[in-house]
């Protein structure tokens, strides 16, 4: 089982704003291609550091309203919350070793 | 380190995958570094591909490249999705280094591709994933009846903006010649949506917003006067650079950066080095013609070993 969490408008609030650990939260949705080449890489990371931060990912396709309340306007975008509020934004695809430097803070 | 391969592969797009189903079949088992947010190659972003022989109905970018994997991995070529960070192709047995692990191999195929161009206007870096943007499908949703621009006159381009019509109130191409450079079929598609309208002659001088795009400052090249676009949304289709960095210094590149083969074969200057897609190909760019250099990069790499007895 990928260590990926799947959270939904609905889900949002409990699972990431109010979650005890850092949540890095994936904007994606089922067109955008680099979207679907970051899959893979946030699997592998989600494997590594699952116990320091947890992965979610969120469909901007079937969920808009939270998208749109993090003023999300492309993607893939990621954001890390902590204690309910944004702390960091990486919008993007990029590789795992740029990700895990860009997020040394969390890891 | 491991034991010597008989070829290396750098790249996914179509020309590295048909070069991996080539070398595949020939049983030089193949190993592929597909690049981890670049597997797939610049097709990953495209829609509808129309002109790939062989799919009279058209095929989406994606399944394209899906299929060619499969189609690689069916003959057994091994597919890694990571990135090259170093190389040494000047000795006889080429080194790639993958983070930490270096591999062996007689012959490396550079299959690379190429990476979008920026405007390297105030405001653009600032303003990505805030407005700015180079991949209309994967951004284009959330510009949903707003005021948007499209930069570049290419196929590229003009695709961008056909696209975009499905969401915006307005698409306004801004191009800094007077002509565009997109094939026929593509400019009359565009000249024939009423969604877009064309701004010609004209440059991006910035793009301008605060927290996201609210503007574009243009300027007229023939009269130098400058003007502000009332855009939320600007996608910039200005053209690809050749991705060289990991080979720069050791392989010829030719004016533009591109590297130099020595035509019509794929062999670089470096002995056991062939390159093949587009970072070589600066006049057709096409899935097709990628895919045609790189069937015959395998065959250069599979006659290049069978001459030297490997």
């Amino acid at each position: 089982m990928s260590a990926v969490k799947n959270v939904t408008d609905d889900t949002f609030e409990a699972e990431v704003l109010k979650s005890d650990k850092p949540v890095l939260v994936d904007f994606w949705a089922d067109w955008c291609g680099p979207c679907k080449q970051m899959a893979p890489v946030l699997d592998k990371f989600a494997d590594e550091h699952g116990e320091k931060i947890q992965v979610a990912k969120i469909n901007t396709d079937q969920n808009p309203e939270t998208p749109r309340a993090y003023g999300v306007m492309a993607l893939p975008t990621f954001k890390v919350y902590k204690g309910g509020e944004v702390v960091k934004e990486i919008r993007g695809a990029r590789p795992k070793r740029k990700l895990e430097e860009e997020l040394a803070e969390f890891l | 380190m491991s034991d010597v391969r008989n070829v290396i592969i750098i790249g996914s797009g179509p020309a590295g995958y048909t070069a991996a189903v080539y070398a595949a079949r020939a049983e030089l088992k193949p190993l592929v570094f597909e690049g981890s947010i670049t597997a797939g190659g610049a097709l990953m972003n495209t829609t509808d591909v129309e002109n790939f022989p062989g799919f009279p109905d058209g095929i989406m970018g994606p399944d394209l490249m899906d299929n060619l994997r499969k189609q690689a991995e069916r003959f057994g070529a091994e597919l890694v999705a990571d990135d090259v960070t170093a190389v040494d192709l000047t000795k006889p047995v080429k080194e790639v280094t993958v983070g930490g692990e270096t591999f062996l191999a007689h012959t490396v195929i550079l299959a690379t591709g190429s990476g979008y161009r920026e405007l390297g206007v105030p405001g653009e870096k600032e303003l990505s994933g805030r407005g700015t943007s180079w991949c209309a499908t994967c951004d284009g949703f959330f510009f949903r009846d707003q005021d948007i621009a499209v930069i570049g006159g290419g196929d590229t381009a003009m695709e961008e903006a056909l696209f975009l019509t499905r969401f915006a109130k307005s698409v306004t191409v801004v191009h800094r010649r007077g002509e565009l450079r997109a094939s026929r079929i593509m400019a009359e598609r565009a000249f024939a949506n009423e969604k877009i309208s064309f701004v010609w002659d004209t440059e991006v001088v910035e793009v301008l917003g605060d927290d996201r795009v609210s503007g574009l400052k243009v300027r007229n090249n023939k009269t130098g006067e400058e003007s502000t676009l009332d855009v939320t949304g600007v996608f910039v289709a200005i053209g690809h650079d050749p991705r060289v960095d990991l080979i720069r210094g050791q392989v010829d590149l030719d004016e533009e950066g591109y590297v130099q083969v020595d035509s019509p074969s794929t062999r670089t200057n470096l002995e056991g080095v062939f390159a093949a897609g587009d970072v070589v190909d600066h006049s057709y760019r096409q899935a097709i013609t990628a895919a045609g250099t790189g069937c015959a990069a395998a065959l250069d790499a599979e006659r290049f070993l069978a001459e030297r007895g490997n």
